[in-house]
């Protein structure tokens, strides 16, 4: 999926920005590039791949309450390289961003977190698994013999809020595009993507009001890449989301000045993957909402007929605004129509 | 009505151009001092508040190591893993083949938001700063001070830098100071993330610290500047008499005229505001010359002052002046508000006295027997206030109010002084004519008491600086011929070349010591640790104050550790006490020595002992011991044989000039403000003498009319002026010695952590009382000349006049 | 009536206890009427005029300028008063010394903001002033400086005069031109003249004498 690449991609430069700095090192020099054809490795793929420009750990989970109020969170861990190396101490290029958000109906928290590497405040090992920044944490606690992401514990920690989950795994890990070489444009652009879809959650909000107990189900994306995207794409529209069927749809749409690109994966109950191509799936917006100064399309028509889809999403909040050094919508959202369920969408580029 | 009025009243001044220009150059010279002193003030404070807005400390808490030491960089991620939202910073010295500067190691991602310094914020390369070789920004004048030295990154001029510091990223850093994973002190963001670990549990070395509101360099130069500003409000003082005395006197000469146009139908309310009105005319218009003059003053000693504050505290300031409205509008205001206070009186009187009551032009210069005895018991208490304060007061504070109390007091004496010395002087005189004499000074004593009191103020600080200034300058030189007891004084290039320079020195000297230091935090603050080789040249030279008689044995054993005073005062320590270096070891203190000059703490140890502290150190300058008649040959051989450049050598001579050039800049400034002082108080002086010998007709001219030529009349007049301007100096003399005593004792301790031994210089003295006497004859010249060329017909008048 | 007192009652503070100066006072001056008061040094002439000027208020009585009581009036009504209606004319000529003859000359018409500079030239010509315009008072012999001051009060164009004996600096032939050419001048301009004056001989000249004896009018 090449939504967040370009997140990621455009992030960088504008938190240089607000730190100071203009333009973050560009272009691909010396760092390796994605190539069809070569196998995914696990455990070791859930590391980090320092060779590359961009990784990360992106995790969004629907939850409810014991009195059925709706939450969402979102942990996210961004790796990005000035130089395709590691070294000891503060010469380490590599550098790592973390995003949390807790949402609720009324309320959406947000903290965000950077951090250099090479003396142990923020990194990825992949045996055993475990990503942090500062306290955040997503920290395998596998069964002896199983993937290292079937299990997690996962904590962040903002200054008016905090969350502390449990995440267990129901079903396999799922690769995008070809066996997880996920091409993003005619160009040629492409990344190694994979997720983890399946999860079951349980654990504690902390609020400002006090804790809450909650369940829930949650979606882990992997993805590393070295490649930036076109000029003229101006943004994107994405969702992961969890039908009652126990199918999940992996969809998006990039809106560029000659019109959107959309794409995405279908995900069975069983976890089998069925990636489709450009113009399957329709994404029209239906209603907008004033967020942060700018209209945002918090309400989506998805149309994929093949599937026999055609559902309205509807966010829990419309004012889920992520108010970080590059600021972009992410938030929960509920499913009606054909198919119903939870599941999250993502909005960038609207001005 | 308003304007016809307000052009008679103007009118007055042009026909007394006189009492106009006192009036105005009294008020724009108490300004101009006043608003340069504050110029100076401003600019320092705007550059000191620049160091303290460097990282935002002025705003943000920190956490800083309890034992002063830099501590590992494992304990920021600890801190920051455990929650804490901090960022690290590194700081220390970075010197190299003679060139030094600050450096301040950050972290651009972890800074809290609106922490990054200006200059970075305002672009850059955030690539090029975090990679190797790293990217530094500096002032302007320290990337021009430091263009072509080895070993650090490239530099980027940055205009709002703070001058002599160069920021880099902390790994950078790290390496520039030899610190590998090391870090001084943690910023803390504002706001900060729920449910940290407590600080205790997770780093108990470290607490935590209020924001500075002013950089460390702030507080050291505090008394500095305190000291400036005490000048700037003496002179103001001064001035102020003379504003006082010209507008009480234009107000009582005119008052027949203030009767005559309420006569003619001029209401009292307008009459009061016109004068008002005229008065904050003048007071803006003299106010605008003195900060033209304040200006000049300012910008002719701000180099000065800026070499001052780096000699001393090494507190960087740039060397050109800008016009600050905080000074400017400051310099206008106090001018207002002088004119305003001396004219208030004036006014007051005015707006009360019914409107047939007669003019008293004379009797304005005369002041009760009651407003002596209340001016006397004023100066009594404040007596009392200065020896409570020498015997109680503290610090800096304690200092001035003692200088304060002690200045004004035998200033508001003076006039009931000299009265008693003239009434007993007129009791015990013989002849009719020297009776008259002395009555008649007596008389006038009133008139020129404002006059003679800036005077007194002007002589006594003139003797008590002066006599400061001299002590230390005796001292100072006597310290240096103790300190600088080597001959020769070479530095490397780098550790080869000095292993080689040893080899090759060490049989053409007669001895070769080694100069090394390292720079870290003692008692919390940076200091300097050298480490000195066991030979005779220290222990027969060194200027230890205080120590036991085996220090230096001490020291060669690695058991001991002597300090300086600044550091010895500064800490309250003790022979005996323990001493804890940077890295942690601990020596007991076996001495302390006096080093002037010098801001900031030092300790000296044993060369074998720093080497085996601090393998790392820089081993690059040797003292060389050598018959002073070689000096010339070696320096020869060295450049020619050696290959050493000519800029890393130099001879004791050379740095004892430059030594003692520091020095006098030191104190130009206080010279110069003195010498202004002294200028403002003998122009106070000759406003005053021309002002009353327009009054005086009426009282000379019986003593004419009964058979005193005016020549005679003239000269007497003259001698009545030296006369008070000697018993003044006699006055000023003790009160002189005891503010040197109070600076040198007490303002000097607390401002510069050294005390001096006074010296009294009677020779100075005779000249500062002929400066006096001079000033005093000058005022009094035009006067008397003019009652000696007096046509006859004018004294006639006197008679003539029904007043 | 142009000035009218009624029962006026005067008394100062001085070192020996209060002493009465005015001790009820009526007395009238009628347009173009010119009075002399006399009466002997200390007797309270100068208290009379000063009180009709409102540069000095009466215990107790009226007085009346132009049927306006001063007494009832405040301190900017008495200021306007003296611009306006009143001139007064010193035995000290209260010349203003920074300013020269001719400033002297205009000056209380300016103030008054009656300036008749055709009028002030004639009166200048007539007092004999001409040629001294741009000197100064202390340049001028008494009988100039006090033709100044009469001057003065005549450019302002007064309805009433009060002269504080104008000649009282002046010998005997310069004081009785100066008075000359006042008479003259008043007569003209048609304004009332309340003159103090010690001198019979003086006071013989004007339509009407009154005298001033021990606090009341003989």
């Amino acid at each position: 999926m090449n939504v967040r690449l370009i997140l990621v991609l455009m992030v960088w430069p504008f938190a240089a920005i607000a730190q100071g700095f203009a333009g973050l090192g560009q272009g691909a020099e010396g760092f390796a590039t994605p190539r069809p054809g070569v196998a995914l490795e696990f455990p070791a793929d859930h590391g980090a791949h320092p060779s590359y420009r961009i990784e990360w750990w992106y995790l969004t989970a629907n939850l409810k309450g014991e009195d059925g109020r709706s939450y969402g969170v979102q942990w996210t861990l961004f790796r990005s390289a000035l130089a395709p190396e590691t070294r000891e101490g503060w010469a380490d290029p590599q550098i790592w961003m973390g995003h949390a958000g807790l949402t609720t109906p009324e309320r959406h928290f947000v903290a965000e977190r950077l951090a250099r590497g090479g003396i142990g405040q923020a990194g990825v090992t992949a045996v055993p698994f475990g990503a942090w920044i500062d306290g955040w944490r997503m920290q395998g606690r596998a069964a002896e013999g199983r993937d290292e992401l079937s299990a997690l514990s996962l904590t962040a920690q903002g200054t008016d809020f905090a969350y502390d989950l449990d995440l267990t795994a129901e079903g396999p890990l799922v690769a995008h595009g070809q066996s997880g070489y996920s091409t993003k444009s005619e160009s040629g652009q492409a990344s190694y993507y994979y997720s983890q879809p399946f999860y079951r959650v349980a654990g504690t909000l902390d609020l400002p009001e006090g804790p809450i107990a909650v369940t829930g189900r949650a979606w882990l994306d992997r993805e590393w890449s070295s490649q930036p995207l076109d000029a003229e794409q101006k943004g994107w529209d994405w969702v992961s989301l969890h039908f009652e069927s126990g199918e999940k749809l992996m969809g998006f749409q990039l809106r560029s000045t000659d019109g959107a690109y959309t794409s995405g994966t279908w995900i069975g109950a069983d976890g089998r993957a069925e990636p489709f191509e450009d113009g399957v799936l329709t994404m029209t917006p239906l209603g907008r909402a004033r967020v942060a100064g700018r209209d945002l399309p918090v309400r989506w028509r998805l149309e994929l007929p093949a599937k026999g889809l055609d559902v309205e999403i509807d966010a829990l909040n419309a004012q889920s605004w992520m108010e970080t050094r590059f600021a972009y919508w992410e938030g929960p959202v509920r499913i009606t129509g054909s198919h119903r369920g939870e599941g999250y969408l993502e909005m960038t580029g609207y001005e | 009505m308003y304007r016809t009025a307000l052009s008679a009243l103007l009118s007055h001044w042009r026909r007394h151009p006189m009492q106009l220009g006192s009036l105005l150059l009294g008020l724009a010279l108490a300004t101009a001092l006043w608003s340069g002193v504050q110029a100076i003030n401003a600019e320092a404070r705007a550059s000191y508040d620049r160091a303290a807005g460097v990282l935002a400390q002025d705003r943000l808490e920190q956490l800083v190591p309890t034992d002063g030491q830099r501590f590992s960089q494992e304990v920021y991620v600890a801190l920051r893993r455990a929650g804490w939202d901090i960022s690290p910073v590194l700081e220390g010295r970075w010197s190299r083949a003679g060139r030094s500067v600050r450096i301040l190691g950050i972290e651009p991602l972890s800074l809290p938001a609106g922490a990054a310094p200006q200059p970075v914020a305002a672009g850059g390369d955030m690539a090029a700063f975090l990679s190797q070789p790293g990217q530094g920004f500096a002032a302007p004048q320290t990337v021009a001070a430091l263009d072509g030295a080895d070993g650090l990154p490239p530099l980027t001029a940055a205009p709002d830098m703070v001058p002599g510091m160069v920021l880099v990223d902390i790994g950078i850093a790290q390496g520039l100071l030899r610190a590998e994973g090391e870090v001084s002190r943690l910023l803390v963001a504002p706001a900060q993330p729920v449910g940290r670990t407590p600080l205790g549990e997770v780093a108990p070395g470290l607490s935590l610290r209020a924001p500075q509101a002013e950089a460390d360099v702030a507080n050291l130069t505090g008394s500095f500047h305190l000291n400036l500003t005490a000048f700037g409000f003496l002179s103001f003082a001064v001035g102020l008499f003379i504003v006082h005395s010209a507008i009480g006197l234009a107000f009582e000469q005119r008052r027949p005229m203030f009767r005559t146009l309420r006569a003619l139908g001029l209401p009292l309310g307008a009459l009061v505001a016109i004068l008002a009105a005229e008065v904050l005319i003048l007071a803006l218009a003299a106010g605008l010359v003195g900060i033209g003059l304040g200006y000049g003053i300012a910008a002719a000693l701000l180099p000065d002052v800026a070499a001052t504050l780096r000699g001393l505290y090494g507190a960087a300031l740039p060397g050109s002046l800008s016009l600050r409205p905080e000074w400017w509008l400051g310099g206008l205001g106090i001018a207002m508000l002088g004119a305003g206070v001396a004219a208030a009186q004036s006014l007051w009187r005015l707006w009360h006295l019914p409107l047939l009551a007669p003019a008293q032009p004379r009797a304005w210069a005369r002041a009760s027997a009651r407003a002596l005895a209340r001016q006397g018991a004023l100066a009594g208490g404040l007596a009392v206030v200065a020896v409570l304060a020498g015997l109680f007061g503290q610090g800096v504070a304690g200092g001035f109010v003692l200088l304060g109390a002690l200045l004004l007091s035998a200033a508001l004496a003076l006039p009931g002084v000299l009265a008693l010395i003239l009434g007993a002087a007129e009791r015990a005189s013989r002849g009719a004519l020297a009776q008259w004499f002395w009555a008649d000074t007596r008389q006038q004593l009133p008139g020129l008491s404002l006059a003679l009191m800036a005077l007194l103020l002007a002589l006594a600080a003139n003797v008590g600086v002066g006599t400061m200034v001299a002590s230390f300058r005796l001292t100072f030189t006597g310290w240096l011929d103790q300190r600088l007891s080597s001959e020769f004084y070479v530095t490397a290039r780098n550790e080869a070349e000095a292993g080689r320079l040893h080899d090759w020195l060490e049989p053409r000297s007669d001895a070769l010591l080694p100069i090394w230091k390292i720079e870290g935090p003692v008692r919390g603050r940076t200091a300097e640790v050298y480490g000195v080789a066991d030979h005779p040249t220290y222990s027969e030279n060194w200027p230890i104050l205080t120590g036991t008689p085996d220090l230096w044995q001490s020291l060669a054993r690695g058991e001991g550790a002597i300090v300086n005073e600044q550091l010895w005062r500064r800490e309250g320590l003790r022979l005996g006490d323990s001493l804890t270096l940077p890295g942690g070891a601990e020596r007991a203190l076996v001495g302390v020595y006096s080093d002037y000059g010098n801001p900031r703490g030092q300790v000296i140890i044993g060369v074998e002992d720093l080497t085996a502290l601090y393998p790392e150190v820089e081993r690059l300058r040797y003292a060389i011991r050598i018959d002073p008649e070689k000096v010339p040959d070696l320096r020869r051989a060295l450049v020619d044989e050696f290959g050493l450049p000519a800029d890393n050598m130099i001879d004791q001579a050379s740095v004892k000039r430059f030594s003692l050039q520091v020095f006098e800049r030191t104190f130009a400034v206080t010279a110069a403000l003195n010498v202004l002082t002294m200028g403002v108080a003998g122009f106070a002086m000759f406003t005053s003498l021309l002002t009353l010998a327009t009054m005086r007709l009426p009282q000379l001219a019986p003593v004419w009319a009964l058979g005193l030529t005016r020549g005679r009349l003239a000269r007497l007049e003259l001698v009545r002026a030296l006369l008070l301007a000697a018993l003044t100096m006699v006055l000023a003399l003790p009160v002189g010695l005891v503010l040197a005593w109070a600076l040198l004792s007490v303002v000097n301790v607390a401002a510069f952590g050294w005390r001096l031994p006074m010296h009294v210089f009677p020779a100075d003295w005779l000249w500062l009382g002929a400066l006096a006497l001079a000033a005093a004859g000058l005022a009094a010249a035009w006067p008397a000349l003019r009652l000696a060329r007096m046509p006859p017909l004018r004294l006639l008048k006197v008679f003539a006049d029904e007043r | 009536m142009l000035l009218q007192l009624h029962d006026v009652e005067k008394a100062y503070d001085s070192g020996a206890g209060r002493v009465s100066v005015l001790r009820g006072v009526s007395m009238a001056v009628a347009a173009g009427e010119t009075v002399a008061l006399t009466g002997e040094s200390g007797s309270g002439k100068s208290t009379v005029l000063h009180l009709c000027a409102g540069l000095d208020l009466p215990d107790s009585g009226r007085i009346e300028v132009e049927g306006q009581d001063i007494a009832a009036a405040d301190d900017r009504a008495r200021a306007a008063l003296r611009r306006d209606a009143v001139g007064l004319v010193f035995q000290q000529f209260n010349l203003i010394p920074s300013l020269d003859v001719a400033a002297n000359l205009a000056f209380q018409a300016r103030l008054a903001g009656r300036q008749d500079a055709p009028w002030v030239a004639d009166l200048a010509r007539r007092l004999g002033l001409a040629d001294l315009m741009d000197r100064y008072p202390e340049q001028l012999s008494g009988g100039q400086q006090q033709r100044v001051a009469i001057g003065r009060t005549l450019a302002a164009r007064p309805r009433l005069i009060l002269a504080d004996e104008p000649t009282g600096n002046l010998d005997e032939e310069t004081g009785d031109a100066v008075l000359d050419l006042m008479l003259g001048l008043v007569a003209e301009a048609g304004v009332g003249l309340l003159l103090v004056t010690h001198s019979p001989r003086l006071a013989a000249r004007l339509d009407r004498r009154l005298l001033l004896k021990g606090g009341r009018l003989a």
